[in-house]
């Protein structure tokens, strides 16, 4: 028989702990759900954009009662819980209704608080949390005029615009004289203000309510300095109030909020509590994001994956008044230990405020322009050391080019039929269109849907800013803890250094030890381990082909119509007449449909059949050429120009340093595909500066450059050191890509990887730290030995033949 | 005129791998999970007719190498939110001996 689920609370956060679930275990539980509104699950942070008019109920609805009735759950609503009976495990509804649980989960939201001062029990006294309020609040708009919102927070400013909106005459009242005080440094709250003024709310700033004054019906509103004003409509916003009686009755330790552990479970470990009536780690949150998060985790232990644990989130804020763009993130005041960058434009009504702490951001305001909030919030929950990019941090994203190509236009000013991702062909409507008619709430869930984003990932950033403005609020950011994939809660990092701490040899091991949730992983995980577990056990790991791409399965290019290319190594892009006659010989005997020069400095083969693979490698072999591993996730080429060989202005041998390194390196694996120029002179004709590594000949040695990329993202290197020496120039070389093979993130280009971790810490690492760059180089060279076999080769030899040839032909 | 053809043994494929068989139609790859489960799927990806014999087989799927579309190996059908289904075909295994009915 199926364990009883019961759920208390029809809100955001225990719905979704339910649809977390029912992914990962549908069948797991009989599922019953208690709610006190009349409604299904709304999406309870659009209800201000109901109150101004711009939405409906039946839009903001996530899940309609047939969503209930797919899923086999059991849906009270209107139906308030009275008591919870841990003896017998049972809930009591009021009117009788009983349900018996296995698991509980407490998800009963918060109140709005309502100060005790006199005649807060008026008709015409409210709070604005559900859908009830809203249409209290919209009646009043509808007969009276005057309306006073009691705090100038977050809510209480939503709630006054929409009343505005409505018709009435609005004043906010606020206690102290910043609005937003919690968000806001005083500068931002002013120009906040004077904004909200022009669109005609009044404020009475610095002003203690002490009574509300009426007969049945609230009519004055009274403060502590003796000013009395008409009042027909009173909204109190001056916060929320976790709702914990039901809980505490129950004998379940609470203080501010239910008080939960990592895992999301109460002090009775069958009772569990998410959303805004939990408090973990001290704090209750009362933003979207985070409770999705304790939703996830939640589900995770209730589908007894026992993997999942909720260490907290950080938050960031947009307020949700159309016309008015405001973002705040984490720490926004400045103390003894962090530095400000601002930013002001009176004139456009533009403010920037960047706090800094050892070179990373720890929080941000911004008003006017906010496109850049979800940028400088990754960075911040990232943790990135921005040092490099710090004097262009407040023009954006777009100066430092690391978005993309659509980069130069304002989300919200995009046109719908603007193409955002070119590799799939997604407009801004399309993406925007999925977010609203499915209910997305993340970059993860749009990938899947409309694809965007989905292929080379360069337009992600705009794809979240999208995200960002069509949800409006506190969109929930991609969480700052990324699995691998769907198969695992763990990430890169984790993995990585589970499979050395504990001696992990293999895939089975490392997917039965991190408990796996599928039997055996995914087309993203499988590559990834067995990347992991080479580089960790060079010569002992043996590779698994069947977790190897096509490509670095055959050693061969895929192309579009099943059909694969080759390319031989030339070495430093140097070749000579035998080469290139027998390379011609070869394209004759094979009738190779299609030649070209590749932009590797190399000479692509297209149009063969796999079959033919083995046998024109045998040829290429007896002609002295071996894999150019133009395919891997590897060392490609080493592209070089002539040098001091030949050129007048070349002042080192470019093509002599080209093939060493070449030499050095080629057939390691790495984290994605490496790519490595050497030009003989600063006129930089190979292009090294937007490469992985790029080695610059200058009179007096070699110049070495890092992180460079010219692909999706453009982006030039960071120069790391200079060197004297050829043999100086391989130890740097082999150090580097060692420090990359190590700790970057499979497939992670050398760029984001620096960017991530800092061009700091790669200093640290290879130059201050003289035993660690030689340490690192030594391993190189020592997985190098286990590395450096010709993949034609040995398939020439009959490995894996298995591969190349058709089980049987029917014909 | 549709018949069981034997077309090998079950160790001829790797665990977690596929094999192909040409006939006539085009190429039929089979497949072997995980589990021993052994399936056959017209070789032609229902988005833009990759190979699928070359993809990485997990669980009951195949992922195509060309766009990464998920395949389900039994039906033939692509994984939401993707739509399309290519063609399926039935096999029978007797004493590790593969034989598909075409």
């Amino acid at each position: 028989m199926k364990e009883k689920l019961v759920l208390i609370g029809n809100g955001m956060a225990g719905i979704r702990t339910l649809e977390e679930l029912l992914k990962l275990a549908p069948e797991m539980y009989e599922i019953t759900v208690f709610g006190d509104e009349p409604y299904g699950n709304y999406n309870r942070i659009m209800l201000s954009p109901v109150l101004a008019a711009e939405k409906t109920i039946d839009d903001i609805i996530l899940n309609d009662r047939q969503w209930y009735t797919n899923n086999d759950i059991t849906l009270h609503t209107g139906k308030r819980i009275t008591r919870i009976n841990r003896g017998c495990r049972t809930v009591t509804a009021e009117g009788g209704t009983e349900a018996a649980y296995d698991r509980l989960i407490i998800s009963t939201g918060s109140s709005p608080f309502i100060l005790p001062i006199p005649g807060a029990e008026l008709e015409g006294v409210i709070g604005f949390r559900d859908i009830q309020d809203v249409g209290e609040m919209l009646d009043a708009a509808s007969k009276y005029k005057k309306a006073v919102v009691i705090g100038g927070g977050l809510l209480g400013l939503e709630a006054a615009d929409g009343l505005l909106k409505q018709g009435m005459d609005v004043t906010v009242v606020h206690l102290v004289e910043t609005l937003m005080e919690q968000q806001l440094d005083s500068a931002a709250g002013a120009l906040l203000k004077s904004a909200l003024e022009v669109r005609g709310l009044k404020f009475l700033m610095e002003h203690k309510t002490e009574a509300l004054l009426g007969d049945k019906r609230v009519q004055q509103i009274c403060f502590s300095n003796g000013l009395q004003i008409p009042a027909d409509l009173v909204v109190m916003a001056v916060g929320i109030r976790p709702n914990i009686e039901l809980a505490e009755s129950a004998g379940i330790h609470s203080e501010r909020g239910i008080v939960v552990n990592d895992t999301m479970q109460s002090y009775d470990p069958r009772i569990y509590a998410v959303g805004e009536c939990a408090q973990h780690r001290n704090i209750t949150y009362g933003l979207v994001a985070p409770l999705f998060e304790q939703a996830k985790v939640c589900a995770n232990q209730l589908a007894q994956l026992g993997i999942g644990y909720y260490r907290g989130s950080t938050t960031s804020t947009k307020l949700k008044v159309s016309g008015i763009d405001l973002f705040s993130a984490g720490e926004f005041q400045k103390s003894d230990d962090t530095e400000e960058l601002l930013y002001q434009d009176p004139g456009r009504g533009i403010y920037k405020k960047i706090v800094l702490r050892n070179g990373r951001i720890v929080g941000s305001v911004l008003y006017g322009d906010t496109i850049d909030g979800p940028w400088y919030f990754q960075l911040m929950r990232d943790r990135i050391d921005i040092t490099e990019m710090r004097e262009r941090l407040l023009f954006g994203q777009v100066s430092v080019g690391d978005s993309g190509h659509s980069a130069t236009d304002h989300i919200a000013s995009m046109p719908d039929d603007a193409e955002v991702c070119g590799c799939n062909g997604v407009c801004k409507g399309d993406i925007v269109n999925a977010i609203i008619d499915k209910g997305l709430f993340t970059l993860d869930e749009v990938k899947l849907h409309t694809k965007a984003a989905a292929s080379c990932g360069s337009c992600a950033g705009v794809v979240e800013q999208i995200l960002a403005s069509t949800v409006g609020a506190d969109f929930a950011v991609s969480p700052a803890k990324k699995p691998i994939c769907g198969c695992t809660e763990y990430t890169h990092d984790e993995v990585r250094s589970t499979i050395t701490k504990y001696e992990l040899k293999d895939i089975r091991a490392v997917m039965d030890f991190m408990e796996w949730k599928t039997p055996d992983g995914c087309n993203k995980c499988r590559p990834a381990l067995n990347y992991y577990l080479l580089c960790a056990w060079p010569g002992a790991y043996i590779d698994d082909s069947r977790s190897r791409f096509i490509n670095e399965r055959v050693h061969a290019n895929i192309q579009k119509d099943g059909s694969y290319s080759v390319i031989p190594q030339m070495m430093g892009g140097m070749t000579n007449a035998a080469e290139l006659r027998a390379i011609a010989d070869i394209a004759d005997k094979y009738s190779v449909p299609e030649m070209k020069v590749t932009g590797g400095q190399r000479i692509d083969l297209f149009g063969l059949k796999k079959e033919q693979l083995p046998e024109i490698w045998a040829d290429l072999n007896a002609a002295g050429m071996t894999s150019g591993y133009a395919y891997g996730k590897s060392l490609r080429t080493v592209k070089s120009c002539i040098g001091n060989r030949w050129c007048r202005f070349g002042t080192q041998d470019s093509v002599g340093m080209a093939v060493a390194l070449e030499k050095l390196s080629w057939g390691s694996w790495m984290p994605h595909k490496f790519k490595m120029a050497v030009s003989g002179c600063p006129r930089n004709c190979a292009e090294a500066t937007i490469k992985d590594l790029g080695v610059v000949g200058i009179d007096s040695g070699w110049e070495l450059h890092i992180g460079g990329n010219g692909g999706v993202k453009v982006r030039a290197t960071d120069l790391l050191c200079k060197v004297q020496t050829e043999d100086e120039v391989l130890e740097y070389a082999a150090a580097f890509m060692q420090l990359y093979r190590e700790e970057a993130h499979y497939l992670d280009r050398t760029a984001p990887w620096i960017e991530r971790v800092g061009l700091t810490y790669i200093k640290q690492r290879l130059i201050e730290d003289n035993e660690s760059r030689k340490g690192l180089a030594e391993r190189f060279c020592r997985s190098q030995k286990h590395a450096q076999i010709d993949p034609w080769k040995e398939r020439v030899e009959g490995k894996e033949a298995y591969e190349f040839t058709p089980m049987i032909e029917m014909v | 005129m549709s018949d069981w053809i034997e077309i090998g043994h079950i160790e001829d494929i790797p665990r977690l791998g596929s094999r192909v068989v040409k006939t006539k139609e085009g190429d039929i790859a089979i497949f072997r999970t995980g589990q021993d489960k052994i399936h056959a799927l017209l070789d032609r990806c229902p988005h833009k007719g990759g190979p699928l014999s070359q993809g990485i087989v997990h669980g009951d799927q195949v992922t195509c190498p060309l766009h990464d579309w998920k395949i389900q190996l039994a039906s033939g059908e692509a994984l939401a939110p993707d739509e399309g289904c290519t063609r399926s075909y039935r096999v029978r295994i007797k004493e590790g001996t593969i034989f598909l009915m075409v």
